[in-house]
Parts: structure tokens; sequence; C-alpha cells
């Protein structure tokens, strides 16, 4: 397949320059330019599902896409920041044209913008903080990172569906059974039972220390190759059967529902193009930020039923010998988080078990994972199906 | 205050925004209206997620609500907030829609509840900026 004629350019924005912001944010410069290629495309927020990023140079910062989705009323499923310098516009089109082509977008809004002149952009020291929303309306009243994000989705579970610290404690219990048969986890070795958990500090209701993910070092790479590569592979190829990514908030405040995740569209779509159901599934390889983050993503993904997570973990064994095998290499609440290798250690565990080489913690028979990447506040998801 | 300087982070107005932050300073809770499809729209914005639209007029909102979800704070992550702890941080669902992040004050951490009807009340922490935080709603409703 080649891209020729799979894509094509129907609308743009374009402002004037000035030699300075004139008080413009760069958010604010990148809504404009975003609304006059939307209305020269005759397309509205809710007509756009790909949102591409040139990042801008003097206001580096996490996650663009989800800023300027949340701030335009667009849901992407396909982000991407392209920083590739001069290089980013016109590397936009084609990673857009890509996008489509694969049938994960239909329309891809690719932007730029940068709010500067001529000394804040030669002086490092003179670039100002990042003018965002979270910063003036989330930021003063003392948020703790993003674990009071995940505990006031717990909390609204809770209240929701009657879901309890004992079942979320389960999930964390069961992952350390996992880590203890993984001499790679950082708390390889240290068994913890249900009770452990629950009388670790509250940190942040109603999460307790051993529910909260532990920031570390580390490191996670693999490598994707074409059908043609992949038969000459040394080791048995982990295919990609399906995939699909969502995002719809930057600020938890902001989500459409707290307690139901755009898992609830990515998961879907994933089983849909690889053929197969969540009970086909021989091992869940999902991100554990927090128990509650698995507990949602469980619902979400149709593993059972919204709402009916709490029991639903209760009730099954999630650890590497057990009818429902979850995030066998601990997770990364007892593997650890180094950054973002913390979410890549799904995608190796997955590749692991499916090759059959995950030592005494390999699942037996293993031919069909579920790989979930979780971003922000559950704001962005990305699903996929792996198999042999 | 009592003229002890502020140490926690202070909002930075924008253009969009200013008019938000002089209604927290006048006891007002004001929120967008978009004047081409009629919907409400926190947090200030100079475009209509909605539909584009650029004519965004402020409305002023009861200043009503429920506790949508709450978490109290025991550990703070920016040092400021640590003689504050345990402090309850919220979002709020304001009876016009849009909800928002805040702080519930006047009432112990032990005594928030989800879908607890509360109010906005507002707390001058420095001559320019007024954080807008939520209190037990006061009055029958409470009976």
């Amino acid at each position: 397949m080649t891209l020729k004629r799979a894509a094509a350019i129907t609308g743009i924005g374009e402002l004037k320059p000035t030699r300075n912001p004139d008080g413009k944010t760069t958010l604010g410069i990148m809504a404009e330019v975003s609304r006059l290629a939307m209305l020269d495309a005759g397309l509205e927020p809710k007509d756009v599902d790909g949102l591409l990023i040139g990042p801008p140079i003097v206001e580096m910062v996490p996650m663009w896409p989800s800023v300027l989705g949340e701030y335009l009323g667009v849901h992407p499923r396909y982000s991407n920041v392209v920083d590739i310098g001069g290089a980013s516009a016109a590397g936009m089109v084609w990673r857009a044209a890509a996008a489509i082509a694969a049938g994960h977008c239909r329309a891809a809004l690719c932007v730029t913008g940068e709010a500067s002149d001529v000394e804040t952009f030669y002086s490092p020291r003179a670039r100002r903080r990042s003018q965002l929303p979270y910063r003036e309306f989330e930021v003063p009243y003392g948020p703790m990172g993003v674990n009071s994000g995940y505990a006031l989705i717990a909390q609204r579970h809770m209240f929701e569906y009657g879901t309890t610290s004992r079942q979320l404690a389960k999930i964390a219990a069961d992952q350390r059974t996992n880590a203890c048969a993984n001499p790679d986890a950082l708390f390889f070795d240290q068994p913890i039972t249900i009770d452990d958990v629950l009388d670790s500090p509250l940190v942040v209701d109603p999460l307790h220390l051993l529910e909260i993910v532990m920031p570390c070092t580390g490191g996670a790479a693999f490598v994707v190759v074409s059908p043609e590569a992949a038969r000459q592979s040394p080791r048995p190829p982990v295919w990609l059967l399906g995939a699909a990514e969502y995002a719809t908030h930057m600020m938890l405040s902001q989500a459409p529902d707290i307690t139901t995740s755009p898992i609830a569209v990515t998961a879907p779509k994933a089983f849909q193009t690889a053929g197969v159901s969540p009970e086909d599934v021989d091992l869940v390889s999902v991100y554990d930020c927090y128990t509650i983050t698995v507990l949602i993503t469980l619902e979400d993904a149709g593993f059972c039923p919204k709402g009916g997570g709490g029991p639903f973990v209760a009730e099954h064994d999630l650890t590497y010998r057990g009818d429902l095998p979850l995030n066998t290499h601990g997770g990364q609440l007892s593997f650890g988080q180094p950054g973002l290798a913390g979410g890549a250690s799904h995608v190796t565990e997955a590749v692991r078990q499916l090759q059959g080489r995950a030592g005494s913690r390999q699942v037996p028979n293993c031919e069909l994972a579920f790989v979930n990447g979780n971003g922000g506040v559950m704001s962005e998801q990305a699903s996929l199906v792996l198999g042999r | 205050m009592a003229g002890e300087e502020y140490r926690k982070p202070l909002p930075q107005p924008s253009e969009t925004s200013r008019p938000f932050w002089q209604g927290t300073q006048a006891r007002e809770l004001r929120l967008q209206q978009c004047r081409d499809c009629g919907k409400r729209i926190f947090y200030p914005r100079a475009i209509c997620p909605f539909c584009l639209s650029e004519h965004l007029d402020w409305v002023v909102a009861t200043g009503k609500g429920k506790v949508y979800s709450y978490t109290v704070v025991r550990r703070a992550m920016h040092p400021a907030f640590q003689e504050d702890v345990p402090y309850v941080l919220a979002i709020v669902e304001l009876d016009e829609g849009p909800r928002l992040t805040t702080n519930i004050v006047g009432v112990g951490p032990e005594d928030v509840r989800v879908d607890m009807p509360v109010q906005a009340a507002y707390d001058d922490v420095t001559p320019d900026i007024t954080l807008l935080n939520f209190e037990p709603l006061l009055g029958p409703e409470m009976n």
C-alpha cells in the first residue's frame, strides 16, 4: 500500500505573523488557527477525530493533544506530536494520511503555533511558564498531581457502584503475587496481603499508599517490523491484531463521565478489528498507575459489566496461575513505573508471554493478549490486541 | 490573609478568563454562554467548543451545585499546601451543568459526601485574586 491519493487537504487557517505575542498565549493561537481551518473545511469539532501537533518551541509541555483537544471540543481517535523541527508540518501531512488510510480517523487537524519574540526565543531563562487551563483552574486548589485525580475517580465509582477499598486492594495484592514470580520487579520477593494494602496509609482518600504507583528509573523498547521481516525473525512474531485510540479531556473536571473511560470506545474497536472478544483473551496486560485504573479498564473493555468490576476482581484470581492472568510482570504497581517505560512494560510483558518466555510466571498456552495504555487522568487511551 | 505573603500557586488571568476572576472578586460565579448554540461553558475560552462560535457572553450562575466527587489530600505535592493537610479537593457540578475543580471549605473532611449540595464561597487570597471555593449549602435543603 502507498499513500497515493490516500488523503487530501481541504481547509487551512493561518495568522498574520506579529513581532511579539501581544498578550496572546500559545494555546490561544493554536485554538484560533484550528477554528479557522475547521471553518475553512466546513467541519465542526465533533467531525474532527485526528489531532496532530507540531509542539511550540518556547512552551514545552506534556500532552499537547489533550490540552488542545479539550479546549476545542475535539475528541481524537488518533493523537500525535510530530517533533521534527521545521519538517513537522510536512511530516504531519503524511502521518495524517497514513492514519486515515489505516482507518483510524477520517478528519485529522494538524496544528502549529508559537507565542514568541526575539528576546524570548534566544533567552531560555526568559521562557515563561505555560498559561494552560489546568494551571489557572486546578493548580491553585492544591491537587496532588494525578494522584488526586484518580482518587476522585475512585470515590465517584464507590458512590455510583458500591465498589469497596477491599475489592481494589485485591488487585494490588494479586499483582504483587505476580511480581514475586518476576525477579526483575522492583518489589520482587516482598509479598503483600489485602490487609497490608488496607493498613497502608491513606494518602489521598480513598487511595492507600500501596494502591499508588511508585516512580523509578528504567527503560523499555520494542521493534515493530513488516510482515516480510517478521518471517525472518529468530523469535515467534507477535502480531498486532487490533488497535484503537481515543482521548476526551485533559482536566478530570472536563471528562464527559469520570467513571467510564475512553476505553469503552477503544477496546471494543480493537477487539472488533481482531475478530475476538474479551472471553478469548489469555492475558490482560493493562495500565495500572492505581488500582482503580485496572478496575475501570476491566469494565470498559468488557471483561465484566459496567459497575461490576469490584465483585469481578474479588471473584477472579488475577495471578499468573489464575483464571484471569493480569499484569503478570507485577504491573507498574509492583514492577515499578520508570516514566513512560512503565506503560511500555505492558507491551513487553505481553510479548514475553505470547512468545512463551515468561519463565516461572508463564501463562500456559498464551495465544491472545489484551494490552491497554492510559494517559493523564484516564484521559487518553490506546488499546491493542496482540496474538501469535 | 493578615498581611502574610501568599505562597501557593496563583492563577494568571488571561484576556479571555479575566471576567471570571473579576466575578469572583465581586462574589459572582460567572460562566460563559454561547450566543449561537446556547451551551454554557467552563473553563473560559475564546471559542465555543461545541460550535466554534466566537460570540460568548458572560452570565452569572447561581453559585449552587453538588459535590460530584471529592478526595482528602493527606500529603501535599506543593509545599505551600502542607500546612493545610488534610484538605478536601473536589469536583463540583454546578446546577447550570459545567463541572469545576475546587476546595470544599467550612466543613471537616470527614463530613463531606458525594452528591452533597454546596454553594460558592469566595476567598480573597491576594488583593488581585479571589479563589472560588464551595461550602455546604445553607438553607431548607439541608433540613
